[in-house]
């Protein structure tokens, strides 16, 4: 992860953020528990099948789905294909430099693809169109165009959206379908500072945090992927504390991006 | 420094802000027609002798005497790399500094990350600066504890005020200790809840340094927080 | 380029597929802010294209030799992405936008005062969410606004637009359809102030009577998109007009 545009957390940052967090609070006045105000527009690149605008504080993602038929992996011939690739745009910070993706943002692609893939949000077996030679390949690519930390959750939200609201041809002259959806996972990712365990990281809290932890879920209540990162570490109680987290939280974004719909 | 109550005039690039052969100043260029052009988009102020249009933002270049917040980047062995958020490189020697220090061993004075309060005394033909901690009773010296915040530099002049008075009222209302580096990085100390609401207050003139009734403005909303303290 | 016979992109009274008149230019939609790291920043929404810019400097020139000792460096990359066309396009640059950050690069030079930052670079992020035909000069448009939201000093703006031939006949701002079936495109952008131009490219066929009067739209066309381009900016500060009662 990048520091700030110096390069450097400075002490007096850190020293701040810290005397805060003892009132229980963080730099920007949010509980442990709490996400940055967040909103998740459908339909921001009308031309893809699926897309969605994602601002998650001063996070901004934008996810669009592309749908074209492919021919499938060997090992799967019955299944749909999906990949995931995530941009982080030298737009989107002072240091992000233009050139392919790096361990970070390859990391970020990986970690959101596994709570995807993992919780089997689309049934790829209904995207075989015929065996071992057309099936359908979801595309899903990820502009990061302004960053201030937490990008795999803001790429979850959006991915989440976009694939919800998404609409194809699986046949040129045919009619326009919707993707076959089966749950709807959300990851909540959470970094560790002193011993205090808080979801939705700025930038500011990432840099000061010594080990982070991603715990995608699903409405069913079961872990579909996890994800370990940084140089610290977490007691099993800090990890079972934070599925938690990642339960209660996951639940409220679910509903607040899909509404009724789902 | 910005009057509170004289009529703002909005400039672009490229538009003529005067025909005559004033003494010109600042963000003004001379075109092939004689006239003289913004090369911002920000405001126009007339003075006696000077025009000048201010930006709404822009990049600050160090200039001989300002006092300057810098953040060190990088330690060698008899001087530091500053960074004071200006496109060329800034340094600072440690003959420059109050401390009595040896080639090599200067880290244990200033390391990486820590913050000065400096002021620029020398800038060379490549805009590269030299910034010092010696000169007294300016208060120049490193940084220690509080919290650091970035304006655009333009916004600096409003953030002070006429004579300091809108800093000054910061201060007062927030029992904070405020030191604003005419880069536009502004180092805040005190109780936490002060820190934050004295923060806040910036972000609004930042915001709004454009508007009339600023100084009416700030003395409405530090009194209000004030009461809600209570 | 050629009509493919089922698609008439003019009817009997001159009106475009999409229901514009020769000389009308798609809807124009303009903003700044609409990033917190950069220095600057816009989007244009541009009939279907949707662009954000970001502008980051000036700042140390890196690497150290593309540096000019006499003037800041203006570095524009222009880049769609990968849902930004109907076929997922790769990500990362091809021949086409490395061409296209090229001539955007210089024409942006025309218009910044560069003479007053030596040995810096001026980058200028252009991405491209969705392009729908004329991306280079809406880029170019929001670029420019971009520039004067960061505070870099300039001359003037540079703001664009396209002509094209369909039909045989001389039209405005170029749709999809109409690029990829028309005669004829004609891309250019000006100085605001001065009509000087600082991005002219063009394929296809035309005759000097056509350009001339492509020309001659443009520059109509121009005046009325820097309008645009002024309301983007002056939004933010729209009650300092009235004199900032308040």
């Amino acid at each position: 992860m990048p520091k700030d545009a110096t390069g450097i957390l400075s002490e007096i940052k850190r020293t701040y953020l810290i005397e805060k967090l003892k009132s229980g609070l963080r730099e920007d006045g949010r509980k442990l528990d709490q996400f940055r105000n967040f909103t998740v527009e459908e339909n921001f690149v009308p031309r893809a099948q699926g897309s969605a605008f994602v601002q998650l504080g001063r996070t901004k993602v934008i996810v669009g789905v592309k749908i074209e038929d492919g021919e499938p992996f060997p090992d799967t011939p019955n299944l749909g294909v999906m990949t995931t690739n995530v941009e982080m745009l030298p737009m989107a910070f002072p240091t992000f430099e233009p050139g392919p993706p790096n361990e970070d943002s390859i990391e970020i692609a990986r970690v959101v693809d596994r709570g995807i893939r993992e919780s089997k949000m689309i049934d790829m077996e209904k995207l075989c169109i015929e065996p071992g030679k057309k099936v359908m390949i979801v595309f899903i690519d990820i502009d990061v165009i302004d960053f201030d930390g937490n990008i795999i959750d803001a790429c979850t939200m959006g991915i989440v959206k976009a694939l919800n609201f998404a609409r194809y041809k699986p046949d040129p002259e045919g009619p326009e379908i919707a993707l076959p959806i089966n749950n709807h996972p959300i990851s909540v990712t959470m970094v560790k500072i002193g011993d205090d365990i808080m979801c939705d990281p700025t930038l500011e809290e990432e840099q000061m945090s010594t080990a982070r932890l991603t715990v995608t879920m699903t409405e069913d209540g079961k872990i579909r992927a996890m994800q370990k990162g940084n140089f610290g570490s977490f007691t099993v109680d800090q990890i079972k504390y934070a599925i938690d987290m990642s339960e209660r939280v996951g639940n409220q974004i679910r509903e607040n991006i899909l509404g009724e719909v789902k | 420094m910005i009057g509170t109550d004289e009529k703002k005039e909005m400039v672009f690039p490229g538009d003529i802000v005067e025909h005559g052969n004033l003494g010109m100043r600042n963000g003004l260029f001379r075109a092939e027609d004689g006239s003289f052009r913004s090369q911002y988009f920000g405001i126009v102020q007339r003075g006696e002798e000077f025009i000048d249009v201010v930006p709404f933002h822009g990049t600050y270049v160090p200039r001989r005497n300002d006092k300057v917040i810098g953040k060190i980047l990088d330690v060698g062995p008899s001087m530091w790399t500053v960074d004071i958020k200006s496109p060329y490189m800034t340094m600072l020697h440690m003959n420059d500094t109050p401390w009595r220090l040896s080639s090599g061993d200067i880290k244990r004075a200033l390391k990486v990350g820590d913050y000065v309060y400096g002021k620029v005394q020398t800038v060379n033909e490549v805009k590269e600066s030299w910034i010092t901690l010696k000169e007294p009773g300016q208060g120049l010296r490193k940084l220690e504890g509080g919290h650091i915040i970035y304006v655009p530099s333009p916004k600096v002049p409003r953030i002070i005020g006429k004579g300091g008075a809108m800093v000054n009222m910061i201060k007062d209302a927030t029992d904070t200790r405020i030191v604003i580096g005419q880069n536009g990085i502004i180092w805040i100390d005190g109780p936490i809840e002060g820190v934050e609401k004295a923060t806040e207050a910036i972000e609004m003139i930042r915001n709004m340094a454009h508007t009339n009734g600023l100084t009416d403005r700030m003395t409405e909303f530090l009194k209000i927080e004030k009461k809600g303290d209570e | 380029m050629g009509t493919p016979s089922n698609v008439k992109l003019l009817d009997e009274n001159g009106i475009r597929l999409d229901g514009r008149g020769p000389q009308e230019l798609r809807p124009i939609r303009l903003r700044t802010d609409v990033l917190e790291r950069a220095d600057g920043s816009a989007m244009i929404e541009w009939g279907g294209n949707k662009i954000i810019v970001a502008v980051y400097g000036p700042r140390e020139a890196y690497p150290k030799h593309t540096q000019d000792i006499e003037k800041a460096v203006i570095k524009a990359r222009y880049n769609m992405a990968a849902f930004s066309v109907d076929e997922r396009k790769r990500p990362g640059p091809d021949r086409r936008s490395v061409e296209i950050s090229k001539v955007i690069s210089e024409a942006l030079t025309a218009a910044v005062m560069v003479e007053l930052f030596p040995r810096t670079q001026i980058d200028v992020f252009i991405e491209v969410a969705q392009a729908d035909a004329g991306t280079r000069i809406a880029s170019l448009t929001a670029a420019s606004v971009a520039l004067a939201n960061a505070g870099i000093p300039m001359r003037d703006f540079v703001v664009g637009c396209t002509v094209g031939k369909v039909e045989g006949k001389v039209v405005l701002d170029l749709s999809k359809e109409e690029d990829n079936f028309g005669q004829a495109d004609l891309p250019v952008a000006v100085l605001a102030k001065t009509g000087e131009v600082v991005l002219i490219q063009m394929d296809g066929d035309l005759s000097k009577e056509e350009f001339n009067e492509g020309m001659s739209m443009i520059m109509t066309a121009t005046a009325r998109i820097h309008e645009i381009q002024r309301t983007a900016l002056s939004e933010k500060y729209k009650e300092m007009d009235m004199g900032g009662a308040e």
